[in-house]
This record gives C-alpha cells, structure tokens and sequence, in this order.
C-alpha cells in the first residue's frame, strides 16, 4: 500500500509544508497524519480502481526508474534481427531482440523508447500537477475564505486565466521560452489549467467558512493562514486528490499532443514524437505501420488510465454518499471514523 | 435581474480587452518574444536595416522606435479596424485567413460540443438509473477506458482504418478541392459533412466517457437528496420526478464542466485540425508556429481567447435562465 499514493504523498507534504512551521507537538503531526493520509488511504484502498490504477502506475514508476538502468537506450540501427538490413521495420513479436518491433526509417528498438521516455513523462506529470492544484488551493482558499476586495481581485485573476485556451497559450509560451527542463515544461503546461480548480474550490469554501466549528476559531481570534490551513484546507484535501489526478491526465495529453507537434523540442526520448513517425508513415503505407502506433498509443493510454481511476477511487472518499455506504459494508472503515471527522455533511 | 445581465456583459468586455492588452504583453515584451524574433528573421533573409523597420510594421502594426504606450495605441487602433497585420509565410492579411478559416472551426467545435453533452447526459442519467446492475458496470468501465485515450490518438486510428484501409470517409482537408459545386448544394453540404465526420468522431467519443460518468455522479447524489424523497412521497410520478426534480439539478453542475470543456475544446483544435489537415482556426496557429510566422501566430491565438471569452459569456447568459439562484447573485460578506 505504500506505493499507491506515491503522487498523492507528495503533494501532501507539500500542502501541509506550511503549516508544520506552527505545529509545535508531535501528536499534532499523528493526527494531521491519521486524518489526512491514513484515513482516506484505507477508503481509497477499499475500492478496486484504487488499486488497478496504482498497480498500473508501480509499472510506470518501475519503467521509469530501474527500467531505465537494465534496458539499452534507443539507438539508430541497434536490432539485430536476420532478414532486416539495418534491424528497421521488424514487426512486433518477431525477436527477442527488439520484442516490440523496430521503426521504419532507423530501426531503433521501440520497446527502449517507450521505457526511456518515461522518466521526463513522470516527472513532468508530477510537477505540473504539484504546480497546478497548489496554485488553485492557495488562491482558492484565500479567495473564498476572505471574501471582499480580496476575493473580487483573486476571483478576476483566475477568470482571466481561464479565458485563455490552454494549449494555445502553452504553445506560444514553448516557442519563446523553448523549455527543456522536463520539470519546466510540467509547469508551462499547467501555467492556466489552475484556474478552473481555484473557482471550484473557492465555491466549496463559501460554504465551509459558514461551518460553526470556523466560526468558533474566528471567535477566538484564531489568524487566518492558521483557520485555513487547520480548519478549511484538509476538508478539501479529497477533492484536491481528485482533481491532481485529473490534472496529471492533462499534463500527459498535453505534453505528447505537443511533442507531437513538434514544438516542444524534439532532441529527447518521448511518446509523441513516436507517434508523429509514426502517423506520418502512417499516411505512405497505412495499416503496416499500425505496430509503430500501437505501442506508444498502449504507454499514453496506460499512464492515463492509472490517472483517471486513481480520481475515480479518490473520488470516494469526497462522495459522502459513496462514503456512507460504503462505512456502513466495511467495518475496517467503520471502526476508523469519527463523528463529524471531515467533510462527510451527511445529506 | 437586468443587474446581472449587464455585470456580466461589462465583464465580458473587460475580458476581451485585458486579453488583447495580454496578447500585445506578450508581443512586445517577452525578453526574446515574438517581435524580437520577427526582427532577426528580417536580418537573415538579408532584408536592408532601413526597410527592416518599414516591414516590420507592415507585418506586426507595432513601430517599434516609438514610445511603449504610443505602440499599443497605434496597434489597439489598426485591431478595432480589424488590422491584425500580414502574414510572413502567406501572402495575405491576418485578418483574412483568420476570417476565412474561423466558421469552420466554429462548426466543428460547436457540432461536437453539443454531441457531447446530449450522448453525456442520457448515457449518464440511465447508468444512474441502472446503479450497481452489470449494465452500469460494463459501461462505467468502458467510458473510463475510453478517456484514456486522447482525442488525437483516436483521430489518428480514425484516419488509419476508416479513411486509408476502408475509405468511408475522406482523410484530410475541409472539403473536397476538386469538388465543382456551388456552395450550399446539397452536393457540397454532403461533402463537407463527410469531411467533418472524422474530426467531430475522434472528439465526440474521447470526451463523451469523463463528462458521462460526471453525470452519473451527479445524478446518483441528487437520487439521495431529502426533496427527491418528499416528491416520492408526494406520489408525483416517476416521470416528473425525474425530468424536472432529478435531470435538471444533475444537469446544473455540468454547466461548469460544459464552459471548461469549451475552453478545453477551442484550444484542442490546434492539433485536431493538424491530424486532419483541416485549414480553421487550429490549423494555421499550428502552421504558424511550424514557420515561425509571428504574425499570424499572436492574432490565431488571439481570435481562439476571444471566442472562447463569447462562448462562456453566452453560456453564462443561458445559465441564468435555468438556474434562477444566480440572478439574485447574493454578496458574500468579507471577513
């Protein structure tokens, strides 16, 4: 179970970064700990999706990390398959050499280039996401809770960014910046998509700032940042986890959509500019180069696939119906809950 | 009720001007930005430095000698006029290409939108209805598995199997080139429905999956709200209950989801049309940036911010027709 929110860890620590400065004790920490990790990681983990999706994701971490060591990098004329000239265009599942096949115009082993485009995917999938649903819970919560001039300013801002497309932005921001840095390109992607979540937290943080238990803080003169970060920010944590996935699903369809344009810059390994090979023999000799679009179109999808049930599973736990129901079949999640513990408003 | 309309129309307006004032931002400041880039193209192609800056103008409508504030007056002027300057790898206005290919993009973004929604919310309302049967499981899974797969990928395979391998449908372009009929013939609208298949295809069934399952979400938690059971309770028929009491609030929050998607949408056509060689909107900002053509490339992303601003300002007007709540638009107090 360790591995299953191994993106969801981090941007956990990264939420809470701020407020272990004013937390003093250490059961403090236990309990932010029970409340916003163990918890929802058990009702998340009760469910199938979560499950398929991290056990698709633990692949991709694999791929990304050992894979990368034990398997060759993809070279020009590397397969060496009898009946081939220069190892190109060997079909799928013909040698153990190149199990994937080879491409048609250099005859690169394809199987070593979905395993080293990996790497650079995940780490943009983790910093634009980190970047993007940081950025909305900041000016969302800030925005909802405080209300006034401060609201109608940070309400704006985000309205103006969500005016602008997305892609075409982030294609016109990769053209001039020229972003090599896979951690760069992350947050280039995401530089709007924030937008969307911070209206859609600041809305859910209308209604809890009228929770009693945050007028009991505002009564007894509790700061701001301490009522947000205590009181207002880990009720939203499920929904923020539900959308960081569905935020990670956006980076990897954006990153390849521009790589296979071409503009982000095309000296590196990456699924997209499989794919633009592909496609564009793709349109000389039709259905033969399918094998060429097959597998990377396998590694997106995958990868995307792990995204959408991880937002599906962490989707539980912000349902409180789904969450009812679901503490009334299971007594592991019976025994953990409190009254009146999170967000859970029975309905 | 008049108050909002016009709170949101001034909004709308004030948007599209900070838009283009962000467009000219990014134009004429970005350290290396598009003007900058624009004047060593100019050297290269050994244009002389004393019509350097005459073309340069021709081209962007910024005279870059001049004071910042002058530029962008000149340059908001020659926009109102519909001027967005010249096109460095065609030889045409902005404004034409853009005009020309704009309908078409429109077409196919609002046609597939539309899709969207209606295959969203019946596919969505009876998986709610069927909640925990074989049915709601066999389709949950499939709409999950289907938008896996972006949009461009399924618009490769498309053209892949349907236009090279079976040819039903044509693999690029807007219409036929060689077709020799009048427009508005129903030859021709036949044709350019045959063209538009594929893109509207590819977009309609990557995205109909996610905003389906938001429907089901939606509708299996207004099933559980106190007044659904008050109307059970009442005796109203099941029909009423679920049109006007269950539908229409599970529908309300995809409004949200619909303005996103829009947006979402516009900006996809950049590599939708590249797939299809489709020449709108999407296509020319894409082959702008592929030749570098500064010029068209800020007034393509420009006219795709706008109509996206106009899509999510009528959007926002109908949204007020069905959920009266916004009108009354309550002020939150500031703590």
């Amino acid at each position: 179970m360790k591995h299953t929110d191994s993106a969801a860890d981090d941007e956990f620590s990264f939420d809470y970064g701020e407020s272990e400065v004013e937390v003093t004790r250490r059961e403090r920490l236990g309990e932010i700990y029970d409340e916003l990790i163990r918890k929802p990681a058990i009702v998340a983990w009760s469910d199938r999706r979560t499950r398929l999706g991290s056990a698709i994701l633990f692949v991709y971490l694999l791929m990304g990390t050992i894979g990368v060591i034990f398997y060759r990098a993809p070279n020009s004329n590397q397969v060496e398959v009898p009946g081939y000239p220069g190892g190109r265009a060997v079909p799928p599942f013909k040698s153990w050499n190149a199990i994937l096949g080879s491409t048609q115009r250099t005859g690169e082993d394809i199987l070593a280039q979905i395993i080293h485009a990996t790497p650079d995917m995940l780490i943009m999938v983790l910093s634009g996401g980190i970047f993007a649903t940081a950025v909305a819970v900041i000016i969302g919560t800030v925005a909802g809770y405080k209300g006034g001039m401060v609201d109608t300013v940070l309400t704006g801002f985000s309205d103006f960014a969500m005016s602008i497309p997305g892609l075409p932005l982030v294609m016109v921001l990769a053209v001039v910046l020229r972003p090599t840095n896979p951690a760069v390109i992350g947050i280039v992607l995401m530089v709007n998509y924030w937008s969307g979540l911070a209206r859609a937290i600041r809305s859910q943080v209308l209604t809890l700032r009228e929770e009693s238990y945050v007028e009991a803080s505002r009564t007894m003169g509790v700061s701001t940042p301490r009522i947000l970060f205590k009181d207002i920010i880990p009720n939203l944590m499920p929904y923020v986890l539900v959308n960081f996935a569905n935020a990670a699903r956006y980076v990897i369809f954006a990153a390849v959509g521009l790589y296979y344009l071409g503009i982000l810059p095309t000296g590196v390994q990456n699924w997209g500019i499989q794919l633009n090979r592909a496609y564009s023999q793709g349109s000389l000799i039709g259905v033969a180069a399918l094998y060429q679009l097959i597998f990377p179109m396998i590694a997106i999808g995958g990868l995307a696939l792990a995204m959408i049930l991880l937002a599906q599973g962490a989707d539980r736990l912000f349902n409180p119906r789904v969450r009812t129901r679901l503490a009334g079949e299971s007594e592991t999640i019976e025994g953990d809950e409190e009254p009146g513990a999170s967000t859970q408003v029975m309905t | 009720m008049t108050n909002y309309y016009v709170k949101r129309t001034l909004q709308a307006i004030v948007t599209i001007w900070a838009v283009i004032t962000f467009t000219f931002a990014l134009i004429r400041l970005l350290p290396g930005g598009p003007l900058t880039r624009l004047r060593s193209q100019l050297i290269r192609q050994g244009v002389s430095p004393s019509r350097i800056e005459a073309l340069m103008e021709t081209y962007s409508r910024v005279n870059p000698d001049e004071p910042i504030y002058i530029q962008y007056i000149d340059w908001f002027g020659s926009l109102l006029q519909g001027d967005m300057g010249r096109s460095t790898s065609k030889p045409r206005d902005v404004a034409a290409i853009i005009g020309d290919a704009l309908p078409w993009t429109l077409f196919i973004s609002v046609v597939s939108v539309s899709l969207i929604f209606a295959l969203a919310i019946t596919w969505g309302a009876i998986m709610a209805y069927y909640e925990g049967s074989n049915f709601d499981l066999i389709s949950s899974s499939g709409s999950i598995v289907l938008s896996a797969i972006p949009f461009y990928i399924l618009g490769m395979l498309l053209v892949i199997f349907l236009a090279y391998e079976f040819e039903i449908f044509p693999p690029r372009f807007r219409s036929d080139p060689n077709l020799e009929a009048a427009p508005m013939s129903i030859a021709f609208i036949g044709d350019v429905l045959m063209h538009a298949a594929l893109p509207i295809l590819s977009m309609v069934i990557a995205n109909v999956g996610l905003q389906a399952l938001a429907m089901r979400g939606n509708s299996i938690s207004v099933l559980g709200k106190d007044y659904v059971e008050v109307a059970r309770l009442r005796g109203l028929s099941d029909r009423r209950i679920s049109v006007t009491y269950v539908a229409r609030n599970a529908i309300l929050p995809m409004y949200t989801g619909f303005l996103t998607l829009i947006g979402f949408f516009l900006g996809g056509t950049v590599i939708l049309e590249e797939i299809f060689t489709y020449r709108g909107l999407g296509f020319y900002m894409y082959s702008a940036l592929e030749s570098r053509d500064y010029p068209l490339m800020m007034g393509a992303f420009m006219v795709i911010t706008i109509a996206l601003v106009l899509s999510v300002y009528i959007a926002d007007l109908t949204y007020g027709l069905v959920d009266p709540r916004i009108q009354s638009g309550d002020s939150s107090e500031a703590y």
